[in-house]
């Protein structure tokens, strides 16, 4: 309006206007409903956990996710920080770390992992949104370089006994077997769980289940887990330990914790690419890396490594793969 | 006699050669699993310091500019050469235990840092002063960190149990104990630094915050 003078204390009056960045569409979408959702799809398989290793398990996922939730908390409150605790990361890392983890452990390693996922793994960087390694799988690392013993101790599925009994991933590993029968257990049992391994691992229909829901709700995208599972699957049916393309493909699927991190660690979206040609990029590098673990190195189970790995590449994925600006053309090789 | 005891100060705390100047990490992530070792790798840098800062300091008037640097590393050799030998006769066992580290002295960044940044532009009292503290500060926070690592990553100090029925972090000995101690370590001493600063003055923000 030309006959009024004009604002004086302009820094005032801009001050006041609030600028954001496009897009400018609301959406009842929100950081702590996307946390909600993952944490409600994952908890069929704690219950299937629950029921195979019993009351032990119940205890990791309980002070897993008060270790990780208390630890965010408290460093939020010691360096000033708008307390977030009522997102659901930090209870989500929480759940996926006690997932991570055999029903058998004692209580302090839980504890141990939950702390090191939220101090060191999270907040070090800056808290959510800024980490570079995914807070749960980073502190099973860390947990299995501390404790591998602990670690390595598995529950026997159904049992009213502390008895230990090894992964199947584990004793192929050892050359201990070359056929599923002489393991006393069918695929069927894979499949439901009836075997020995971490807690959120073993129930594949139970993942499934979470899974279809977050696919369906739109929170994850297919690209990262049927890549990261064909490929595992597929290298290990075509490099198999009796020859070219004798490889057990189903086996090699339903065992280990590829199902769990297929779809619910490998599709985090701070630590993985945000393109969907970059998350199948992701998956099938992940396969690969899973696959190259299981087969020659050290470790009966690669998946946690590999989107370790992978987490650390996801930058550069994602300034390679970038979307073409709407408007521009491809350049011309 | 105000601005020796300065020269000997400042390398323990503002220009602690570890956690201020970030210089020598390659023997401060090596050889820091366990606080003796520590101390043997601190004495052993501690008097190349010295030496190498004593010659040249003394001798800084006839060393011609353009071939500084290969001076310095004679120098410094010279007082590694001696200081392997002695180790070796007189202590084989921690000569055992730092291995190639102590031959790799001669590449210390503190030990050439403090030649090209101190010794060759000050008189001999005050870079005595100046290796001395530096030597110092490099030694305490070795043993800072070696004694985080030792107690977490076995339970013992010096080789003595301190906590009983531990199940040890064993990782805290290994290459990531290392980096994720000495990562911790310097945000702490560099928040005590911003804290001191922001206490001391009134920091303006922006642009003049670096004035």
């Amino acid at each position: 309006m030309p006959d009024k003078p004009a604002q004086e204390n302009t820094t005032e009056a801009v001050n006041q206007l609030h600028v954001f960045t496009s897009p400018h569409i609301h959406s009842r979408e929100t950081v702590s409903k996307t946390m909600w959702s993952v944490f409600l799809a994952l908890v069929p398989a704690g219950i299937a956990g629950i029921y195979f290793f019993g009351f032990p398990a119940l205890k990791v996922i309980i002070i897993s996710i008060l270790s990780c939730v208390i630890t965010e908390a408290l460093i939020q409150r010691l360096s000033h920080k708008k307390i977030t605790i009522s997102d659901g990361s930090a209870a989500l890392t929480g759940i996926l770390l006690a997932y991570n983890l055999s029903s058998s452990v004692p209580f302090w390693v839980p504890l141990a992992g939950g702390i090191f996922a939220i101090a060191i793994a999270k907040q070090v960087f800056g808290g959510l949104g800024a980490n570079i390694f995914n807070p749960a799988l980073a502190a099973r690392a860390f947990l299995l370089a501390s404790w591998p013993k602990q670690m390595t101790d598995f529950a026997r599925p159904l049992s009213p006994d502390a008895v230990t009994q090894a992964t199947p991933l584990m004793l192929l590993k050892e050359g201990q077997f070359n056929d599923l029968t002489q393991l006393g257990i069918s695929y069927w049992d894979m499949f439901i769980g009836k075997r020995g391994g971490c807690i959120g691992e073993v129930c594949i229909i139970a993942l499934l289940i979470g899974a279809a829901y977050l696919l369906w709700k739109g929170y994850i995208w297919w690209q990262t887990p049927l890549g990261f599972i064909l490929t595992l699957g597929g290298f290990s049916w075509i490099f198999g330990t009796a020859g070219f393309f004798k490889g057990d493909f189903l086996f090699s699927i339903l065992s280990g914790g590829v199902v769990l991190g297929a779809f619910f660690m490998a599709t985090d979206y701070v630590t993985t690419p945000i393109t969907r040609n970059g998350q199948l990029v992701f998956g099938i590098s992940c396969g690969i890396i899973a696959f190259i673990i299981r087969r020659f190195g050290g470790y009966p189970e690669g998946v946690s490594y590999s989107i370790l790995i992978m987490n650390a590449f996801t930058p550069l994925i994602d300034r390679y793969l970038r979307p073409r600006k709407y408007g521009t053309r491809i350049p011309s090789a | 006699m105000k601005k020796l005891i300065k020269e000997f100060t400042k390398g323990i705390i503002i220009e602690n050669p570890t956690f201020g100047l970030v210089l020598g990490l390659c023997p401060t992530l090596a050889v820091s699993t366990s606080v003796s070792n520590a101390l043997g790798m601190g004495a052993a840098a501690t008097f190349v310091l010295l030496g190498s800062n004593i010659i040249i300091s003394a001798i800084r008037k006839m060393i011609p500019k353009e071939i500084r640097i290969p001076c310095y590393i004679v120098i410094i050799a010279t007082f590694v050469t001696i200081n392997e030998l002695v180790m070796k006769a007189y202590l084989p066992a921690l000569n055992a235990s730092l291995g190639i580290f102590v031959p790799l002295i001669v590449v210390n960044c503190i030990v050439l840092g403090r030649a090209e940044a101190f010794a060759c532009k000050n008189p001999v009292l005050h870079s005595i002063f100046d290796a001395l503290g530096m030597g110092t500060g490099f030694t305490i926070a070795l043993v800072i960190i070696s004694a985080i690592r030792e107690l977490l990553g076995t339970g013992r100090l010096l080789g003595s149990v301190i906590i009983k029925d531990f199940a040890p972090v064993t990782m805290m000995i290994l290459a990531p104990g290392a980096l994720l101690t000495l990562g911790l370590l310097i945000g702490l001493v560099n928040y005590y630094h911003i804290k001191r600063k922001t206490n001391k003055e009134i920091t303006k923000v922006g642009c003049d915050g670096c004035k």
